[in-house]
């Protein structure tokens, strides 16, 4: 009798192993199609660029083969090229922090104006809303270049902002915007916002109203029941949103190289100048990869603390 | 709620409905001075002087710019396509599951394309793709399509996953539970479920791809600028509203196939 | 939904025929708007040969992109600063330029140039300087000096613009401290750091776009090249191009043969066909830069053959100076000193 039983908890044991490892089989299986792609046309030849930050750079670009811890050193350190002192390289991390800084601040703006923005897309009529969706993206259909361009007639002193403003009487100097850190702001959250908007608005259609009149039920304030109820459960979509905001605007290049008038590199442009005229790849893969590794942590980091905040809406 | 003469609605957020009407002016008010100038007698983006189809006819006359317009749509679509389905794959296959060995690492690799700045993918990818274009003599589009694919892949991939997540499998049980076979259940209940999220993502996608400019630099082949490379090249000499041109062509066509989508769609509903 | 179908076919045959491969065609590599459409329009109506463009945007670009191989190009438009690089990196092929039949339309001071001494590798294509910009109505002292960039008078603070360019910046610094472009004296680096790092805060902007902004009157002085200070000069009457005194670097670029081109006689007809009067005129008209052909300026239009711009007045010629691309060690020193100016 007792035996008996033994083996049918035992044959379950292995009945639920078995179909944990056909569901393992499966992930791997769906995920594998893109890996292929991502490794030959992105993971896989930044490969060659660990390789390179190893490298001595060559005399016009390129690399030399020459075994060198040189450009690591560069990242941290720098050396000066007049009296061969050794201090903390300021200006990579000055650099790196107003790149933090500002992609931090246009994440901030771009969910401020998106996270209505896809909730009034959510609460239209189904028909509509796939036509509110694609007038997000319809301004992108144009260059990004000619966008940027198309910002700084509107921001600049004869501009139609300033101009508006006057007329209105709600200024009578035109505002000194153009080649300001505000300019690189407005610009960058123009360009990132759609990439807000869409992963908010993914999670939040069909939104289970039932939950909110509950909330009301409960006496609860609208304000009570947005942040307590509403901005939990489409959690996944600001997760994903911030991240596709964020971490693109990080190594943003033209923007801010229009908009700031050019007189303040970001980390984009200073990894972008090590490829061009600075000739320095093997620093320029060194800068990229810790990049990459800063990234990389803070991203799992955020998306695990974030998934166990909201651990109540397990899956 | 006595001093508010609407009736109480549930979904409405005050102010909401505000932020977001200014947020669809903010992204529109650009596009004016683009359109506007496309129109101008001018050969300079930003001085006005005077009203003109100039920019149209050179733009119809020159086959570099149209084709790399159509080139640059072309790669979009399929770049996005491709990368939207198998960023859907990868979502099912991270989201909604048991934790597994390997899953953190595939989320990372998925997202590692966010994460690098263009010049280093496309640097990288200069080097590798010469390789293979030197030992085999083939310089097509595959290339140009795959690298795009591949930067196209997270951007696709974050809208479906955070979609997936907020589902709970209900539904599909259900299904399952009146013997629909698995791939019964995915097409009739998880992928209609997901359409939002997948819409969303191939949306992404496409306009990520259809902006891409250094990583294309890198990689194009002879006779493969795209539009954005186009104008790459123009930067230190002089940007001609030929590309506003084009670029309103572009809008136009994009809105004509908005409204008929809709139409089409308000049609069947 | 038939209709449309093959509407997308066709599109797509027209996006995705023609890889140069066969004979009768010619893949050219050049600068982004540079190359005249009349110019190639004509080339293949007389010779039959079907001209392929792709645009690059800087010759580091360039470079990287031929070095690596597999590009599928059969000419490139290098500037004189990298062309030695290119010859001694062996990218290129001696097509024999100074034996093509044309060659003798090339003007005497370009048949020997430093960069490509007899002649053999380069075809000319255009050339042009590095100088200042200004708005002579906002200041009208002397505009013949780099100190209208680095050393501001009153008037012009504030509206200034540099292009975003790291050598043209530093060498156009060091040239007016009284030393040459890529010199290697440390003193003079350092004191040329020092100037820039001073005059930045007098700068509105690094950024390229500035023909509009005379235009508009936003800027009023930048350090920029020639030929846009001339299409400025058209919209803004009172800009003038300053050929500082101190000295200020000549660029010239050149149409060269890549080694692994595989179209070579197809490449060598071109070369030899732009070293015509007519043709060299039609290529200047369209990018409005001065060329290297005697008598082309007949084809040009009349506004440019005597504008001080395009072709450098007696006095300054002799202050005008090719410079190689700096050395390794300096360009290193290069970087360090843009990257704390730019921080």
């Amino acid at each position: 009798m007792s035996a008996e039983q033994d083996s049918s908890t035992e044959s379950f044991e292995s009945l639920e192993a078995h179909a944990y490892q056909l569901e393992v089989r499966r992930n791997l299986l769906l995920s594998t199609p893109a890996l292929i792609v991502l490794f030959c046309a992105a993971s896989g030849p930044l490969l060659i660029m660990l390789v390179f930050s190893f490298l001595t750079p060559g005399d016009y670009g390129g690399i030399k083969w020459q075994f060198s811890t040189e450009a690591w050193f560069q990242v941290a350190f720098y050396r000066d090229i007049f009296d061969e002192t050794v201090s903390i390289a300021d200006a990579h991390l000055s650099i790196f922090w107003r790149s933090v800084k500002l992609s931090f601040l246009t994440t901030l703006v771009a969910f401020v104006l998106g996270f209505p923005t896809a909730y009034f897309i959510a609460t239209r009529s189904p028909e509509t809303r796939n036509l509110w969706l694609f007038l997000v993206t319809i301004p992108f259909w144009t260059n990004l270049l000619i966008r940027t361009f198309a910002i700084l007639e509107i921001i600049r002193n004869q501009g139609l902002v300033n101009n508006v403003l006057i007329a209105l009487g709600v200024i009578d100097q035109p505002l000194d915007m153009l080649y300001t850190d505000i300019a690189i702001l407005l610009g960058m959250t123009y360009v990132y916002i759609p990439l807000m908007i869409l992963p908010i608005y993914a999670s939040m259609e069909r939104f289970d109203f039932q939950l909110v009149e509950a909330a009301y039920d409960l006496y609860a304030t609208r304000w009570r029941v947005l942040v307590r109820v509403i901005v939990p459960l489409v959690k996944p979509g600001v997760i994903a949103g911030s991240i596709l905001v964020f971490v693109p605007s990080l190594g943003a290049y033209v923007t801010p190289r229009v908009l700031g008038g050019g007189k303040h590199l970001m980390i984009g442009n200073l990894i972008e100048l090590q490829f061009g005229q600075g000739r320095n790849w093997p620093l320029g893969a060194a800068l990229s990869l810790s990049l990459l590794v800063i990234v990389m942590v803070a991203l799992i980091f955020y998306v695990r603390s974030a998934q166990k905040e909201g651990g109540a809406h397990g899956h | 709620m006595a001093t508010s003469s609407r009736p109480f609605s549930i979904e409405r957020m005050p102010g909401f409905s505000l932020l977001a009407l200014t947020c669809f002016f903010a992204l529109y008010m650009p596009l004016a001075p683009l359109v506007v100038y496309s129109f101008n007698a001018g050969d300079n983006i930003a001085l006005w002087e005077g009203l003109s189809l100039r920019w149209y006819v050179a733009a119809w006359e020159n086959d570099l710019v149209q084709s790399a317009a159509i080139r640059s749509v072309v790669v979009a679509v399929i770049a996005s396509v491709v990368a939207t389905s198998l960023a859907t794959m990868v979502a099912l296959g991270t989201t909604r599951t048991r934790p597994y060995r390997g899953q953190t690492s595939i989320y990372a690799m998925v997202n590692q394309p966010l994460m690098v700045p263009e010049i280093v993918t496309a640097v990288a990818l200069l080097i590798f793709f010469a390789l293979i274009k030197e030992s085999t003599g083939y310089h097509g589009y595959a290339y140009l399509i795959s690298a795009h694919t591949a930067f196209c892949i997270p951007f696709a991939y974050l809208p479906i996953r955070a979609r997936l997540e907020g589902m709970d499998r209900v539904l599909e049980t259900a299904a399952a539970d009146l013997y629909a076979t698995p791939w019964r259940s995915f097409t009739r209940v998880t992928l209609p479920l997901l359409l939002p999220g997948i819409l969303a993502g191939a949306m992404l996608a496409f306009v990520i791809s259809l902006d891409d400019v250094v990583i294309t630099e890198f990689v194009k082949s002879a006779g493969q600028d795209t539009l954005p490379t186009y104008m790459l090249g123009q930067l230190r000499r002089t940007i001609t509203p030929e590309i506003n041109a084009i670029s309103t062509v572009l809008l136009g066509v994009s809105v004509v196939m908005v409204t008929i989508i809709f139409f089409l769609s308000r049609k069947k509903a | 939904m038939k209709l449309m179908f093959k509407a997308v076919l066709s599109s797509l045959m027209l996006v995705f025929s023609g890889i140069a491969i066969a004979a009768g065609e010619l893949n050219l590599y050049n600068w982004g708007n540079y190359t005249s459409p009349e110019l190639i329009e004509k080339f293949e109506k007389e010779t039959g040969i079907k001209v392929t463009i792709t645009d690059y945007d800087s010759n580091e670009t360039a470079l990287a992109k031929v070095r690596a191989g597999g590009h599928g190009f059969d000419l490139a438009v290098p500037s004189h600063s990298h062309l030695p690089i290119w010859i001694s990196e062996g990218l290129i092929a001696n097509p024999r330029v100074d034996q093509m039949s044309n060659f003798k339309n090339v003007a005497e001071e370009w048949r020997n140039p430093d960069w490509d001494p007899g002649r053999q590798y380069s075809a000319p294509w255009q050339w042009g300087s590095v100088g200042v910009m200004v708005d002579t109505s906002v200041y009208d002292g002397d505009i013949n000096t780099f100190g209208i960039i680095l050393d501001p008078p009153e008037e012009l603070i504030g509206k200034i613009n540099v292009a975003p360019e790291m050598n043209d910046v530093i060498s156009s610094a060091l040239l007016y401290l009284g030393g040459e472009a890529c010199s290697g004296d440390k003193e003079l680096l350092k004191k040329a750091r020092d100037k820039l790092v001073e005059a930045k805060p007098k700068w509105k902007s690094m950024d390229y776009g500035v023909i509009e902004k005379f235009a508009g009157r936003d800027l009023a002085a930048s350090l920029y090249w020639n030929g846009a200070a001339f299409r400025a000069r058209l919209k803004n009457p009172d800009v003038r191009y300053g050929y500082p005194k101190e000295g200020y670097s000549l660029w010239a670029d050149a149409v060269v043969l890549l080694k692994d081109a595989r179209n070579v006689e197809e490449a060598k007809t071109f070369m030899n066909f732009i070293m015509t009067p007519e043709n060299a005129g039609l290529m200047s008209a369209f990018a409005r830069y001065a060329n290297s052909i005697v008598g082309s300026e007949k084809y040009m239009p009349e506004d440019m053959a005597t504008a001080p711009e395009v072709v450098v007045p007696q006095e300054f010629i002799g202050a005008g100076k090719f410079y190689p691309t700096c050395s390794p060690e300096v360009q290193k020193i290069y970087a360090a000193i843009w990257t704390e100016l730019l921080k």
